[in-house]
């Protein structure tokens, strides 16, 4: 899970990375309430998960709390990269007189942890890592003996960090590494990372993800979901635990396995490509034991999205042999019967693996409405996308 | 020969008692696996009955090794407690443990790695979140259902689950040496290239299947082993050509961020190191079966 900068920053303050005092606003009212609370200069800024936005205009500096209120109109509501804005940071503002940058994160092909430290701060890393790769340290960390003070200080000075600034700096970057070990991050990012005129290094921004696997060892995490901000569909699959993922198509796809229902997605795109540029849309992977309740809430969440014009169910049958899942799609029609629901749209299911010819007569004798059967992947989704096609 | 598991290997279970533990130790000895016993601490000195064959509880890997020769541990163990569980087994020694738990913290992961490279990589380890590795005909360790296949000489290397099942499944008229789910985390032990090397040098395999998906730059690395290192021929598929930037796509690995780990670049890198790619599951399949038939 990816966090808002002020939820990053809060994460930040709790393990004494030092931040500038600042809340976050709903509401011009709030925007000019927090400005007056922190006094002086603020800067308001928009809360998006995205990066370019102070390009995009949602950054800007009041210098009253008035200024910080229109400021914040202004800003709440904007349209940044897809994403709306629907709150804003209010923070104090802060000189320059330094930009600096830094980060933890996993790095996956080395199988450890990376710090990555650059004196060319505040803009774009990666356009810094396209032009000039060597201003960026790359420092890799054992995940077994972390960063301790010395470690910090060493990964401060491999970054070529001003010499008055290293102890503050490994300081901060020691504070980092808590954050990142004791709330599970898979990535804690400054930039910039500033030393004001006065000397003091301070992180102005902040990006965190979450790693969603320790939520059990972290229930506090909880509190930092935004149901609001997700696909109102989205949010219902996440009540069913269901693993979904809204998409712009028309083609619903449900089967079993991440790999598989990727595959799916993406043999639908290719047959939609013949058949008026269809597309799916959704990704829902119902996992190994496709059991009629799970079948049947997969189902319900996929036909309320009324984009949908027909449906592809593409199950592979491994342990869970195919006549059970077969039994399974029955049970799941007889479920949203009961709940009033009727099943308008084409359904293509496509069973292979154990016991397919079982499964197949099982579907075929009980003739569901809308249901048809194609026995390979590629062909199924073929017509899957040309049904969707003709519902258009 | 085959690799890393074979008629030879004899298997544990980590977890034996647990829901999962349980239903897929007696699948594996169904499927003719030696399985020999297990682990749970807390169950130490008890037996668990498997269709009429009964297995000792141990109360340890070192234990469960030194009383059964064990030489190969599936790990069934929830998230919370698995990482103790595959120290605990590289502690030991074992020579391959195989952790099917889905759900580990990267954390996690991360630490285990790191302890098994600093006691010298002596125990292979094949996941997380992975159902495991095949040998058709031999010898099954882990969750990949047995029946679907036959044995051949295609090695196959995942990191998916059903799309492993699939393409086994697919190429079943022609069958399988090994093969190998590699998991689909963001940290996992045994890579697609460790894989693509151990085919290379088995006897046994004469062709090579890699199926990868979106997420890390693993099957770019590949790529470049590939091109350097493997003489036998190679056919790939890759997933996800259609997940949009930035979200997960069920398994914790499968993100694309900004242009990474597109599916694209991967099958470019693929195609450049001489891997004919499917743009299917079906299609690589036939591409395989082709070459197998010239063979």
């Amino acid at each position: 899970m990816d966090l808002y900068e002020y939820q990053a920053k809060e994460l930040f303050a709790k393990h004494g990375v030092p931040v500038l005092a600042g809340e976050v606003a709903t509401t011009p009212e709030q925007a000019r309430e927090i400005a007056a609370r922190i006094g002086g200069e603020t800067v308001v800024k928009a809360q998006v998960k995205t990066g370019g936005r102070g390009k995009a205009g949602g950054v800007k500096l009041a210098t009253s709390p008035d200024e910080a209120a229109e400021k914040a109109a202004l800003i709440l509501g904007m349209d940044i990269k897809g994403h709306t804005v629907h709150r804003v940071l209010v923070t104090q503002a802060s000189d320059i007189a330094e930009e600096y940058y830094f980060s933890f994160l996993l790095d996956r092909s080395g199988r450890t942890f990376l710090a990555m430290a650059s004196v060319e701060g505040g803009v774009e890393i990666e356009e810094v890592a396209h032009t000039n790769p060597d201003a960026i340290a790359r420092v890799p960390v054992d995940a077994l003996l972390g960063v301790d003070a010395a470690t910090a200080r060493s990964i401060a000075e491999a970054a070529h960090f001003p010499a008055e600034t290293l102890d503050q700096v490994a300081d901060v970057i020691a504070s980092l590494w808590t954050v990142f070990t004791e709330e599970d991050a898979t990535l804690v990012e400054v930039n910039p990372m500033v030393k004001t005129p006065d000397g003091k290094v301070i992180a102005l921004d902040g990006k965190v993800t979450l790693d969603d696997n320790a939520s059990f060892r972290r229930p506090d995490h909880a509190g930092f979901a935004d149901p609001a901000a997700a696909d109102p569909l989205e949010a219902r699959a996440a009540e069913k635990h269901l693993n979904y993922v809204k998409l712009d198509g028309e083609v619903g796809i449900i089967g079993n396995g991440a790999g598989l229902v990727m595959s799916t997605l993406d043999v639908v795109a290719y047959a939609g490509g013949m058949h008026g540029g269809v597309k799916p849309a959704n990704f829902l992977d119902i996992g190994g034991g496709a059991s009629a309740e799970v079948m049947a809430n997969g189902l319900q969440i996929i036909l309320s999205d009324p984009s949908v014009r027909s449906v592809f169910v593409n199950v592979f049958g491994g342990i869970t042999s195919c006549d059970a899942v077969a039994n399974g799609i029955v049970a799941a029609f007889a479920l949203l019967e009961q709940s009033g629901e009727t099943v308008t749209r084409p359904l293509v299911v496509r069973l292979d693996g154990n016991n397919a010819g079982v499964g197949r007569r099982i579907l075929t004798q009980a003739a569901l409405p809308g249901v048809r059967q194609v026995d390979t992947m590629d062909g199924a989704a073929d017509q899957a996308a040309e049904l969707a096609a003709q519902g258009a | 020969m085959a690799i890393f598991i074979d008629e030879s290997s004899t298997v544990i279970v980590q977890g034996i008692t647990g829901s999962e533990g349980t239903k897929h130790g007696r699948r594996m000895l169904a499927a003719g696996t030696n399985v020999v016993g297990g682990v749970n601490a807390r169950k130490a000195g008890q037996k668990v009955d498997f269709d009429g064959t009964s297995l000792p509880v141990f109360g340890s890997v070192a234990e469960a090794m030194s009383e059964t020769g064990a030489d190969v541990s599936v790990a069934f163990v929830p998230p919370a407690f698995c990482k103790d569980a595959v120290v605990e087994a590289i502690d030991a020694q074992i020579g391959l443990l195989i952790v099917i738990t889905e759900g580990m913290p990267v954390h996690d992961a991360t630490s285990f790695w790191a302890h098994a490279v600093a006691t010298g990589n002596k125990t292979r380890i094949v996941g997380p979140n992975c159902p495991g590795v095949a040998s058709p005909g031999k010898s099954n360790a882990g969750i990949i259902p047995a029946d679907i296949t036959k044995p051949g000489r295609i090695g196959l290397v995942s990191k998916s689950g059903t799309l492993t099942y699939q393409m086994m499944y697919e190429l079943r008229d022609v069958g399988f040496s090994t093969c190998v789910g590699i998991g689909g985390d963001p940290v996992i032990g045994t890579t697609h290239i460790d894989c693509l090397r151990a085919f290379e040098a088995d006897p046994e395999t004469d062709a090579i299947v890699m199926i990868g998906e979106i997420g890390g730059d693993a099957e770019e690395r590949a790529a470049e082993v590939i091109d350097a290192e493997i003489s036998k021929p190679v056919v790939g598929y890759v997933a996800g050509f259609t997940a949009p930037e930035g979200r997960t796509m069920g398994h914790a690995g499968a993100i694309v961020s900004g242009s990474a780990g597109t599916a694209a670049a991967k099958q470019q890198a693929l195609e450049a190191a001489g891997v004919r790619v499917g743009r299917t599951p079906s299609a690589a399949a036939q591409l395989m079966r082709e070459l197998m038939q010239g063979h």
